[in-house]
């Protein structure tokens, strides 16, 4: 029941998925990294607006290695840890398209709730608490630290790359420190004072960021708020507190500039909110399903979204506020990893393929005269070429495929 | 008597517009009454200035009667234009051309990128290993609760026990007050496969949850036009026990394909085809009727169908990812009617 099919070019351009083909000389050029429930790793082009598949040797999807955990595995980007499901960490390639190793990190039950990669060193956290160091080529983890039950979220200081912190259901917000040997946290939050009901307020750290050039913490919980926390000042509660909606909020991140935080809630709704003044500024239309991963571009106000409905959108913050993109992917979609490069637009065209050499055949076929039912016609197109085209066939007599066209 | 007043002044040009059409060449505006043309002169053709339209007429009753005259004007040029269509398609016969496609909502259906490709291998792969693979891999069969909000009335009682007349394996149990978070782990424990709350308000049932219990997704519908089997006309006698088959129409987009499978795991994979029964989950315009019928086919081509058990109309508010928990829960799809209702041709089933 499909009618004529519309494609508005502003919002919704035909998306391309040559799925399973590793177009590997443009992966590099993939502006979202997406990781789905189905296993497999999704980039996308939006300057060029297509999807593609990438999943290990095998091919085939498969729930098991559910893509949990996304980030770069260094400052150029070239390289991608995901973290599945069934414990193993691979590292993809973006220059070549394709997978190089994985790893097996046991410890613990549950998913990875955070990756991080410093020192050479990889940095898993999964969900029963088991935050463990692992050396680069070496199966043993080197340190582990334990984090408390029901971890949601492990995150790393991009300043700092030794400092993370950790938050879950129940677990309040704790920063460690890695090149410390000791088993404490070096921060640990206290909960906000009991309510007006003098009840105590249940605590849901979902999401972590920090934020730079400064000793804060921003986290937003399951119970629809989002608190900043100063490291710097003796208070060990939080700093600011405001809350957004009744929905438990799923991701956030930061907007460039460093006062807001768009935050996501499992409704859908996406909402900008000004950690200064703990205002809410805009909202953000167009998802309909939970929000699973939220990122910001760091010099430009683009936003990369990605939910349980399928589809990753990208929208743009401010001058003008809008759904700027919106691709289909076909699977429930987990994390996602935006590039930060500057040149979004600026794509090296690749160089086309040079004009196709003169071979003889060429001349062959340049020399052969079209099949004219007017003998007229025939003869007219025969007297320039006849001497040429006649040397030239008896060279090749032996090797032309077809039959000679013309008497 | 008002018309013969209008014989006066205004009255020839009632007269007047009587014998001519509008389209008269101008003249001398004879609508303001202007006694220029009196009683005594031939009743001229009435002309009217080149932008008149006949809403400027104050008169009602005037105004009311050009309209009508113009109305069955448009009729008569209506019906000629169609006869002589007609009068050509028959004259030139075989070669005339195809007659053209009305347009409809469903025709002019905005095209929508998640309308599942019956090759795509990506899709399919999710849809084998989703929560309801093991109910069409066979291994696990259907059992069905089915309860009410609390202190539920008549109608919705009586309307429960025959939905659990319809569906096979299923359970009636009155809802005391218990909160479904409390229901849903005993249920697991009994290995029930499905719970269907129906949603009682001012003593009509208005909504329906379906939840998929080990940990599936659960739906949430709005439920309209619930017909009792007493309410059908020309009814048949009381669905039997056999298992009946299952029609889904229509479930097109990738949401839609994952209601379609949910009503789907409601009913037991093999349908008794002695029975002659079949429940149909219809999609139109995002409408989801559900209608169950005993057919009988009396020759190849002619089959007799009979309308028993209720009928119903859901339409989907939303779908959550587990069981059966709207505060805390993570919704796949939720209608938002500010930004999903804007077009009138999009849909999302």
């Amino acid at each position: 029941m499909v009618g004529k099919q519309t494609f508005p070019y502003s919002l919704t351009p035909p998306w391309k998925s040559p799925g399973g083909s590793i177009m590997a000389a443009s992966a590099r050029w993939n502006h979202v990294w997406v990781g789905s429930e189905t296993g497999i790793l999704k980039g996308v082009n939006l300057v060029r607006k297509q999807a593609v598949n990438f999943t290990e040797a095998a091919g085939r999807p498969s729930r098991e290695e559910e893509v949990s955990a996304l980030c770069w595995a260094d400052a150029a980007e070239s390289q991608i840890l995901i973290g599945c499901a069934n414990r193993t960490v691979k590292s993809f390639s973006t220059e070549e398209g394709k997978f190089l190793k994985s790893r097996c990190c046991p410890g613990g039950e549950g998913t990875f709730r955070g990756l991080a990669k410093h020192d050479g060193c990889l940095i898993t956290c999964v969900e029963s608490g088991i935050l463990r160091v692992w050396p680069e080529d070496s199966s043993e983890h080197i340190k582990e630290l334990s984090v408390g039950p029901s971890v949601c979220k492990m995150r790393q200081d991009p300043d700092r790359p030794h400092i993370v912190a950790t938050g879950g259901k129940e677990n309040s917000l704790k920063v460690w420190d890695l090149q410390g040997s000791s088993q404490e946290p070096i921060f640990r939050a206290k909960n906000v004072r009991n309510d007006w009901l003098n009840l105590r307020v249940p605590i849901w750290d979902q999401d972590i960021q920090f934020l730079p050039d400064s000793q804060k913490i921003v986290t937003c919980t399951g119970h629809h708020q989002v608190r900043v926390y100063d490291l710097a000042s003796p208070q060990r509660r939080p700093v600011l507190e405001a809350t957004y909606g009744e929905y438990p909020l799923m991701a956030m991140t930061l907007t460039p500039g460093g006062n807001s935080v768009v935050v996501g809630n499992t409704h859908g709704q996406l909402a900008e909110i000004d950690i200064r003044q703990g205002r809410l500024v805009c909202c953000l239309k167009g998802l309909a399903g939970s929000v699973r991963g939220l990122q910001c571009h760091p010099t430009q106000p683009i936003l990369a979204s990605c939910g349980l409905d399928r589809v990753l959108r990208v929208h743009r913050l401010r001058e003008p506020r809008g759904l700027e993109h919106k691709v289909y992917l076909k699977s429930r979609l987990n994390c996602l990893l935006l590039s930060g490069r500057d040149n979004w637009e600026d794509e090296p065209q690749e160089p086309a393929p040079g004009p196709p050499e003169e071979t003889e055949t060429d001349e062959l076929w340049a020399s052969l005269e079209p099949v004219v039912s007017a003998a007229g016609a025939k003869r007219k197109q025969r007297a320039p070429e006849a001497q040429p085209g006649g040397k030239k066939r008896q060279s090749l007599g032996a090797q032309a495929p077809l039959p000679p066209l013309c008497k | 008597m008002a018309r013969s007043g209008e014989t006066g002044v205004g009255g020839e040009d009632r007269r007047g517009t009587k014998r001519k059409s509008l389209a008269d060449a101008p003249r001398e505006d004879s609508e303001d009454g202007a006694a220029g043309s009196g009683a005594p002169e031939q009743p001229r053709p009435a002309a009217f200035p080149p932008g008149f339209s006949i809403s400027e007429i104050k008169n009602k009753q005037r105004r009311h009667f050009m309209f009508v005259r113009w109305k069955q004007q448009q009729r008569k040029e209506k019906l000629a234009a169609k006869k002589k269509l007609k009068k050509e398609r028959e004259a030139l016969g075989d070669k005339a051309p195809p007659k053209p496609v009305p347009k409809t909502i469903e025709n002019q259906r905005v095209y929508d990128e998640t309308i599942v490709d019956p090759n795509d291998e990506e899709v399919a792969y999710d849809e084998a290993t989703d929560e309801f693979a093991s109910h069409f891999n066979r291994q696990t069969s259907p059992k069905i609760l089915i309860t009410t909000s609390d202190r539920p009335r008549g109608r919705t009682v009586r309307f429960c026990e025959q939905l659990s007349t319809v569906i096979p394996n299923s359970h009636v149990y009155y809802r005391r007050g218990l909160a479904l978070k409390r229901i849903i782990p005993q249920c697991i424990s009994r290995d029930f496969t499905d719970l269907i709350v129906i949603n009682e308000d001012r003593k009509i049932p208005n909504g329906l949850v379906l939840s998929h219990l080990p940990h599936g997704p659960t739906a949430h519908f709005r439920m309209s036009s619930v017909r009792l089997r007493k309410e059908i006309k020309r009814k048949g006698k009381e669905p039997t026990q056999h298992s009946p088959e299952v029609i889904l129409n229509n479930f097109t987009t990738r949401l839609g394909h994952s209601i379609g499978r949910m009503f789907a795991s409601l009913f037991p994979h093999d349908p008794q085809f002695i029975g002659r029964q079949v429940a149909t989950f219809h999609n139109q315009r995002d409408y989801i009727f559900f209608r169950f019928h005993r057919y009988l086919f009396k020759s190849e081509k002619k089959v007799g169908i009979q309308e028993l058990g209720p009928r119903f109309t859901l339409k989907l508010r939303s779908l959550q990812k587990g069981t059966f928990d709207s505060k805390y829960g993570e919704y796949e799809w939720v209608h938002k009617p500010r930004e999903m209702d804007t077009s009138r041709r999009k849909f999302h089933l």
